[in-house]
């Protein structure tokens, strides 16, 4: 796509005639004498350059603009775009005298339009907008149609009338320009509408007619265009016939189109598995390919765009891998966003432009004024039927919202740009007409709109937040719906949502959609995946505002694992009440812990002792260890991939090592120095106390209890010394300690001894606490320090296989130290 | 049929359901004409089969349980007292939750409740959990009716911590199970008067 995109900025500054610009370029004409070092070549790239400096340009204009919140707030952006459009014109023509700068149709059809097309295609809400198809077709197709010959036959109206002085424009001309200035514009209605948030019944229906709408204004344009160079005199009712049929063929065949790069892009996703760097660049490419083969076939090609977007995005986002989802995401919002500034500022250069503005008075205020009324009576007449047939009917000032909400905009212009000077003597009255109803419509409807939406008390957009509950019981009420359509013998619309959604589950999904995919697309399963995700990350940020949550290397895995943990809490332990099961992550691994007696390590090692446990294969730990430990200098150092863009963690795993080593270091020296400490005296430590203590003074928040309510996990604060805080046992003997904080290899092993039957803390974990002078470790830790890698991967194994009690137990005989005294802090791991 | 078809409902009996479900005389005659043709027996009352030989009702995830929304007294009743009839009129008060409510309905007094209120609505789903009729909607409940919508891909497992977290969401007083008020609490923002309705013709 960014080679897309250069070639897109490299044809839109072609079509700017450059070469206009009195830039000093160094010439190469002149036969060299000697070896040049350094030579000034702008004519290699003029162009590019240009195009750059203007993308960059427009982009900054939208960076002063969103810099003045109190300006945005009243005004819309893209008024304020024009605006700045209009400075920038003018400075060129201060500069030049002549404009060099304008939107040609070309850049705009082809490479500016495509993207956000593209975009709200991609992005639609399918529900809603099929929902609404009705009305949406019904307004697109009609309303066009009435738009266009209502403001064509009145202005010929009135031109009979005299009211335009003397103007060469025909009957047809006047109908070729209705129907150019019919459509409402895509751009500049979700350029406005997405920042009023109106309720979203609304907007689907401005929106989604202001897309399809397409179809009809290119036929319309290209019949009446047609008949402009036939002539009046052989216009007969074969032709008009033929016009009514290129309505259909280019509104639907532009639609088929689209469908079949959808499912080929659907399809296409399935198997991009291995190539994952390059899978969201197909969306793109497909993208533009649907809608340039449309323009190939001379069909609608925005039409073709919408309904690529609208089909493939369900199968894509469940085909392609999460990031790729999100690439897609991202990468569509920056080329939609950066493409409709860039129109909207161009829209404001091409206005100072001395050759197009033909003043007419009565033509220009009499069309506003058509554009303006014609619209409201159009839509309040259509909406007046369709409410009838309507479950909720749309109310009164929605309908003067939607009427208002019809901006003209670049597609009219566009097309205005189009037209042919030698059959239309008065094309630049149309272009300068044009314009100043797009400006009408986008700066003074857009910046009252806001007000009016207030004023009226639109119903807005309401904030949801999904709940599971909800979720199901939507789906039970789509199910119920459809059974009672059934049992009262009607068919409607759930009828036929019913049937669709039974032939997509048989048909389509199979086909479509990666076996792999299918679960996920649930979207019972879909909305628990998303709230499971939602709680990761506010885990994790919770975790790292108070400054340890180093243990949790990526979402997913403490999603997996939480899943799995919940599913085993309920089996062994199905007389808790629910609401404990799932309420913070911290509780079930702190659960975790103590159930299964694994002191705290990284969380992807519970999950895979977790999983061993379960196949009782020693093999996936000994693959987690690989993976896991720090790799040695030789093996890490290794350069930049492209193919490959995890982050290179060697960095933090430089500093983990070293403060580890630091840590225990200390550790080691004071213990030496302090002696045995009784470990009732770590015991006395209450929980309060220790909340007082961490050191700004924030409560924890959740202070869950599992067993009988004695167990208590919390995050250390930004005091990672010890990288452990435990949770102090009151009641069962067990020590149960927070996930290591701190700790990134499971490997590392400083509570490799099993401790379920610790009846004291080990002293390493007190280090944190005022007073931790008087603990120490036991004298067996002084004397045993593991401080050979041989033995260090001795206690690894021997920990890695506590995944049942049974085999700790086996394990807590093998040790030749009796199991209450506490392991010593490990060497650095790195020694590993 | 056609003889059945033909037999017209007596004028006050359309009042009654009229005044009862708020369906208007079209609606009901219209109504009345599908009732008598799924009536298989003839006697002017639908039974449990007359109901499951709709076809389309054996492809929805939720048929049973829809029709059992219509023998007012329950699963469980009815398995004892054998009761499983239903009248017109019981029919169309079934029918009439999902008639849209109406502008002019927006302001009745609360004590007539119409049956397509939005209480009632919510009540109508509510039950279609709720097997056991004990106002409360258990982890047993929500796990058969998930059973039922969600796809074979989803393990009993993952079904179980969703139950679970459904339960955990809703419920507010700790007893792990919703309870109706705690339902209509989670539904406060959606738009069940349009999502419980349906377009009856006229």
């Amino acid at each position: 796509m960014a080679t897309l995109w250069r070639f897109t900025l490299f044809l839109c500054m072609l079509l700017m005639a450059c070469e206009g610009l009195s830039l000093a370029s160094g010439h190469g004409g002149a036969p060299i004498t000697t070896l040049p070092i350094v030579t000034w070549k702008w004519d290699h790239i003029s162009v590019q350059y240009l195009v750059a400096l203007w993308v960059l340009v427009c982009w900054l204009c939208k960076l002063l603009i969103e810099a003045n919140h109190n300006v945005t707030n009243y005004i819309p952006e893209s008024a304020l775009l024009i605006c700045s459009g209009f400075i920038l014109g003018g400075m060129i023509w201060g500069a030049d005298k002549v404009q060099t700068f304008s939107l040609s149709p070309t850049v705009f059809f082809y490479f500016l339009l495509p993207q956000i097309i593209l975009d709200s295609g991609y992005h639609m809400p399918n529900k809603l907008f099929f929902t609404n198809l009705g009305a949406i077709l019904i307004h697109a197709v009609i309303g066009t149609c009435w738009n266009a010959a209502s403001l064509g036959l009145s202005l010929w109206g009135c031109h009979m009338g005299g009211a335009m002085g003397d103007l060469d424009i025909g009957l047809l001309q006047y109908l070729l320009f209705g129907s150019l200035m019919a459509a409402v514009d895509p751009v500049a209605v979700l350029a406005v509408f997405d920042q009023v948030h109106v309720n979203e019944v609304l907007f689907i229906i401005v929106f989604g007619e202001s897309l399809l709408n397409d179809g009809v204004t290119v036929v319309l344009f290209n019949v009446f265009d047609a008949f402009v160079s036939l002539g009046g005199g052989r216009i007969n009712a074969a032709e008009i016939i033929k016009g009514i049929v290129s309505f259909f063929v280019v509104a639907f065949g532009g639609s088929l189109v689209g469908i079949a790069f959808g499912i080929l892009i659907s399809l296409l996703t399935r198997c991009t598995k291995n190539i994952q760097i390059i899978e969201p660049g197909f969306i793109f490419v497909m993208g533009y390919l649907s809608y340039l083969t449309a323009e190939m076939l001379s069909l609608s090609a925005i039409l073709s765009t919408t309904f690529c977007g609208v089909l493939c995005q369900k199968y894509v986002r469940a085909n392609m891998d999460e990031s790729s989802v999100q690439t897609v995401k991202y990468a569509m919002k920056v080329f939609a966003n950066g493409s409709e500034t860039i129109i909207f500022v161009f829209l404001g250069i091409s206005a100072i432009d001395k050759v197009i503005w033909v003043w007419n008075t009565g033509f220009i205020l009499l069309t506003v004024f058509f554009v303006f009324v014609y619209r409201f009576i159009g839509v309040f007449f259509l909406q007046w039927i369709l409410n009838r047939y309507r479950l909720v009917p749309v109310e009164l000032i929605d309908m003067v919202i939607m009427s208002y909400g019809g901006l003209r905009g670049a597609v009219a212009y566009g097309l205005a740009v189009l037209l042919d000077e030698k059959k239309i003597k008065e094309k630049n009255l149309m272009i300068c007409t044009t314009l100043i109803v797009v400006y009408f419509t986008v700066i003074l409807q857009g910046i009252t709109m806001k007000p009016l939406v207030m004023w009226l008390k639109v119903k807005r957009a309401a904030v949801t937040e999904v709940s599971l509950l909800e979720k199901i019981t939507n789906k039970m009420f789509n199910h119920t719906l459809v059974a009672i359509e059934d049992i009262s013998g009607q068919i409607g619309d759930n009828y036929f949502r019913g049937k669709w959604r039974h032939f997509e589950e048989k048909w389509m999904t199979p086909f479509l959609m990666k076996p792999s995919a299918r679960k996920k697309q649930d979207d019972v399963f879909d909305v628990f995946h998303q709230l499971n995700l939602k709680d990761a990350m506010e885990y994790v940020t919770e975790g790292e505002r108070r400054g340890s949550l180093e243990f949790v290397r990526n979402d997913s895995a403490i999603l997996d694992f939480k899943k799995k943990l919940e599913s085993e809490y309920t089996e062994v332990m199905p007389d808790i009440p629910p609401y404990m099961i799932n309420d913070h992550v911290s509780d079930m691994i702190g659960f975790l812990c103590s159930r299964d007696h694994i002191p705290s390590v990284s969380l992807e090692m519970h999950e895979q002792t977790m999983k061993a446990m379960r196949g009782a294969e020693a093999v996936d730990v000994h693959h987690l260890l690989d993976q896991h430990l720090y790799k040695s200098r030789k093996q890490y150092r290794h350069g930049f991939s492209r193919s490959d863009f995890k982050i290179n963690r060697d960095e933090k795993e430089v500093q983990e090592i070293f403060q580890r080593t630091m840590r225990n270091r200390l550790e080691s020296f004071k213990s030496a120095k302090m002696g045995v400490s009784p470990p009732k005296t770590i015991v006395k430590y209450s929980k309060k106390e220790q909340q007082e203590k961490t050191p700004n003074g924030k409560s924890v928040s959740k202070t869950k209890l599992c067993h009988s309510g004695d167990e208590d996990f919390e995050f250390s604060e930004g005091d990672s010394a010890s990288g452990y805080d435990s949770s102090y046992p009151s009641f069962s003997m067990r020590a149960t300690y927070r996930p290591g904080g701190g700790i990134e290899n499971p490997a590392f092993v400083p509570d490799l001894y099993p401790t379920d039957l610790l009846q004291e803390i080990p002293p390493w974990l007190a280090e944190s606490e005022p007073d931790s002078s008087m603990v120490a470790p036991s004298l067996r830790a002084q004397a045993n320090l593991p401080n050979s890698p041989m033995e260090m991967r001795r206690l690894g194994l021997l920990r890695a296989s506590t995944r049942s009690t049974d085999t700790k137990q086996m394990n807590n005989d093998q040790l030749p130290p009796p199991p209450t005294s506490p392991p010593p802090p490990p060497p650095p791991s790195g020694q590993m | 049929m056609g003889s059945r078809a033909s037999r017209l409902l007596r004028e006050e009996e359309i009042e009654e359901i009229k005044k009862e479900t708020g369906f208007s005389h079209s609606q009901i005659t219209r109504l009345y004409s599908r009732f008598t043709s799924l009536d298989k027996g003839e006697n002017g009352t639908l039974s449990r089969e007359d109901f499951q030989r709709i076809p389309e009702l054996a492809i929805n995830p939720l048929g049973d349980r829809i029709i059992n929304a219509f023998f007012p007294e329950g699963y469980f009743v009815l398995v004892i007292f054998r009761e499983d009839q239903v009248n017109f009129r019981g029919f169309m008060r079934t029918l009439a939750h999902f008639r849209p409510i109406e502008d002019n309905e927006k302001n009745k007094n609360p004590a007539t409740e119409p049956l397509n209120s939005r209480t009632n609505k919510l009540l109508f789903a509510f039950r279609l959990y709720d097997l056991d009729r004990d106002d409360k909607i258990s982890r047993d409940e929500l796990l058969q009716v998930l059973r039922m919508m969600v796809g074979v891909n989803i393990s009993d497992e993952q079904l179980g911590s969703i139950a679970d977290r459904t339960i955990q969401e809703a419920d507010t007083n700790g007893d792990s199970c919703i309870s109706f008020n705690e339902f209509i609490k989670v539904l406060e923002k959606v738009d069940v008067e349009q999502k419980m309705s349906i377009r009856f013709l006229h």
